[in-house]
């Protein structure tokens, strides 16, 4: 792939996301700092002030305020972006619903955070699947290339007449956001401008023509408003995935909702995010072991991919789903086991299903740790054992 | 221009009859004066409050102008990025930059001394060319007259109720305009509709500057205030004949009184018009008057000369 129009760089996840960013050509920029997304900020400050980037940077005092900012200015046309974790994505809360429920394509990169507290500034999910109900599009990448290339599909995505809803794409923090990896990226972020072309899809304040945005809808109305965003979800599977392909067409990089790592095994272990790679380096070993074990990742958490991940789990004999987030005093807490439970018993589909939590607060999780959960989990499924529960890989109780 | 009489102030209505103010409401005459001002080329961000709910109930909207709501604590934020927007993509020529396009906020009180403050002090402090309008009508009214930073000493609210211990409202109004101008923007002022010409001429100004405005807009309510739907501006009158509002502004560092009060009104007489003072003794009267007296005193020493006299009547 080193040929004419890339050039290849040592980024980590936070400057792939700004990179993907200043190549989506965006007009406004409203964040506010946070760790571990602060250096995506710097970032996009650097292209704007040495000029690579032609865009609107507001240094707002609050992440409500750069969501509010973002609203306002997609609100009149621009293609927005911000990036922010853990508390400062708490903080914008309220106006995640606004932003989808406004129908405005402003795209976020979320370097995933703990949630406080205790305090935590380290990697876990607990930020990213609590805004799982706020009718954003929520893309996992699991490396920096993937950050890069999923920023400029999520412009695609959001922009799409047939979505206009908001994308985040999230990363781990720290795991991804601060380490390094050999991106390719645009010489020339032209090469972007047909692929994603700046046509204002969507409904803008012009004072040439007069709207209201923000109405009051009663009960008479406001159901017809969620009910619209529910079907413009659902139409955004297929462009999420017919985006992919024409990035893919074009770029050579290809992506799909749900990846699959050595297909073949009938025990598969499912996660998201950074933690995959681990999860792919220890399945090489359980192989050469003897063991054949297949790694399925999930890159696309909202809408839930259903098809693509019955179609990979509908043959194996055990799935181990690790989650990197606690939803405490749900049926399952594993947020994502619960979810394809939920799919599975609906299809009628019969595999035991085994929910693990790991890497919460940024708890090392090694190869190591994957290798003993798959043997953890396998001992239960040889002698019959179905847990319902989530299991805490590591916890000191 | 100025408006120097009624016969200045174009006929466009840019606020349209049928919004479900409450009878009497002065938050309407504000808006619709205002739009008058500003014109068909202007973008209106509103927070959630009385006049937001009260004139865009899907499928029908008031505003015959671009209008957003998003929240109740962000007015100054989404303002900030409409600003930015339009004016990069005016550099690139996406929007004609020829084309000036008012963005004002119309704020309530709560919107915009609370809840809103952080929103709306960033917005400042970056200075974007943004309006914003405060109407003051002193406490939540949007969700039963709760009380707010604005609303008067001693006043009743749903939350300040007039117990056996406690009776209304026991801190003074947060003056708001004041903290705006700490953050030295080149205009801020307060206005009062019944005043109204001083009152566009200030929006014109706001609009005008290069830079953040704020105006500061005293809004007698008449569900919140308790008093008859017909005195709204008559009421509004007596707050500024009173003192218990004074009309000033500051442009570029440079403060004036804009409606002088040679004869001051004892502040009873606008008092007792109210239903939310009802409670009031003639002693807390007293007190009231006497902080009115002082803020007299700091103004006229302010200025260096008497622009609001003493109590006559
Ligand atoms: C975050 C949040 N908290 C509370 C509310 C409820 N709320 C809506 S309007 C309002 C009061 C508005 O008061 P003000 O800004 O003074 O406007 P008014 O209604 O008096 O015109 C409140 C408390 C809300 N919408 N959002
Ligand atoms: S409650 Fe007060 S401010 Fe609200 S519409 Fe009625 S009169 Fe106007
Ligand atoms: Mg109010």
């Amino acid at each position: 792939m080193e040929n004419s129009i890339w050039k290849r760089i040592p980024l980590n996840s936070n400057y792939a996301a700004a990179y993907g960013a200043k190549d989506s050509d965006v007009d406004v920029v409203a964040a506010y700092p946070i760790t571990p997304q602060t250096p995506a900020v710097e970032k996009i400050a650097d292209f704007i002030s040495n000029g690579e980037l032609n865009a609107e940077m507001i240094h707002v005092e609050s992440e409500h305020s750069a969501m509010s900012a973002c609203i306002g200015a997609a609100a009149v046309g621009a293609r927005t972006f911000t990036a922010t974790s853990a508390q400062g994505l708490e903080l914008m809360h309220e106006l995640l619903h606004i932003a989808s429920g406004l129908r405005l394509p402003i795209v976020m990169a979320v370097a995933s955070r703990a949630l406080s507290a205790p305090l935590s500034i380290w990697g876990d999910y607990s930020d990213v699947i609590n805004i799982r109900d706020t009718s954003w599009i929520i893309l996992i990448a699991s490396t920096a290339q993937e950050v890069y290339d999923s920023i400029i599909q999520a412009y695609k995505i959001a922009e799409d007449p047939d979505v206009l809803l908001p994308v985040v794409v999230a990363y781990d923090g720290f795991m991804m956001s601060h380490t390094y990896e050999l991106v390719y990226v645009a010489k020339n972020p032209e090469i972007f401008r047909d692929y994603i072309p700046k046509k204002v899809n969507w409904t803008i304040l012009n004072v040439e023509k007069p709207i209201t945005m923000g109405a009051v809808a009663n009960p008479d109305w406001y159901y017809e408003f969620k009910y619209q965003q529910v079907l413009a979800m659902k139409r955004s599977y297929s462009v999420i995935k017919n985006s992919a392909k024409e990035f893919e067409k074009r770029y050579g990089r290809s992506y799909d909702t749900v990846e699959v790592y050595n297909n073949g095994g009938k025990i598969a272990v499912l996660t998201y995010g950074g933690l995959f790679g681990t999860v792919v380096e220890a399945i090489d070993y359980m192989n050469k072991q003897g063991t054949q074990i297949t790694g399925i990742k999930l890159r696309l958490f909202r809408p839930f991919p259903l098809q693509e991940i019955r179609k990979v789990i509908e043959d194996l004999k055990m799935l181990i789903v690790i989650d990197r987030a606690i939803s405490f005093g749900a049926p399952i807490e594993g947020t994502v086991a619960m979810e394809i439970s939920a799919l599975l018993h609906r299809e009628s589909i019969d595999i035991p299903i085994y929910s693990y939590i790991a890497s919460i607060g940024q708890r090392t999780t090694t190869e190591e740790d994957i290798i003993g959960i798959v043997k953890d989990a396998v001992k239960l499924f040889e002698s019959g054992k179905r847990i319902s529960e989530s299991i805490y890989w590591g916890v000191r109780e | 221009m100025h408006y120097r009489t009624v016969f200045d102030i174009p006929r466009d209505e840019l606020l349209a009859p049928g919004h479900g103010l409450c009878g009497g409401c002065v938050a309407g005459t504000i808006v619709r004066l205002l739009l008058k001002v500003a014109g068909p080329n202007t973008i209106v961000v509103n927070p959630t409050g009385c006049v937001e709910v009260s004139t865009t109930t899907f499928p029908y909207t008031s505003w015959r102008v671009p209008y957003i709501h998003v929240a109740f604590e962000n007015a100054a934020a989404v303002a900030s990025g409409i600003e930015a927007s339009i004016k990069v993509l005016q550099k690139k020529n996406v929007i004609d930059p020829s084309k000036k396009i008012n963005i004002i906020v119309i704020g309530g009180d709560g919107g915009t001394a609370d809840i809103g403050f952080q929103a709306l002090s960033g917005m400042l402090e970056r200075g974007h060319k943004v309006m914003y309008v405060l109407y003051d009508n002193e406490a939540y009214m949007n969700t039963g007259i709760q009380r707010s930073g604005t609303t008067p000493l001693f006043a009743w609210t749903t939350t300040t109720p007039i117990g056996k211990v406690l009776k209304g409202k026991i801190q003074v109004k947060k003056p708001v305009a004041e903290i705006v101008a700490a953050h030295r923007v080149p205009y801020v002022a307060t206005a009062n509709p019944a005043y109204f010409l001083d009152m566009m001429n200030k929006f014109k100004r706001g609009l005008d500057v290069d830079g953040p405005s704020f105006i500061h807009v005293i809004q007698p309510c008449t569900t919140g205030w308790r008093y008859d739907p017909r005195i709204g501006i008559k009421i509004a009158r007596l707050a500024t004949e009173t003192a218990m509002w004074i009309n000033w502004e500051l442009d570029h560092g440079e403060f004036r009184v804009t409606v002088t009060v040679p004869k001051r009104k004892h502040v009873r007489h606008y008092i007792r018009v109210q239903g939310r003072f009802n409670h009031l003794t003639d002693e807390d009267i007293e007190t009231i008057q006497k902080y009115v007296d002082k803020e007299v005193e700091r103004i006229n020493k302010l200025v260096g000369k008497e622009v609001i006299g003493p109590v006559v009547e």
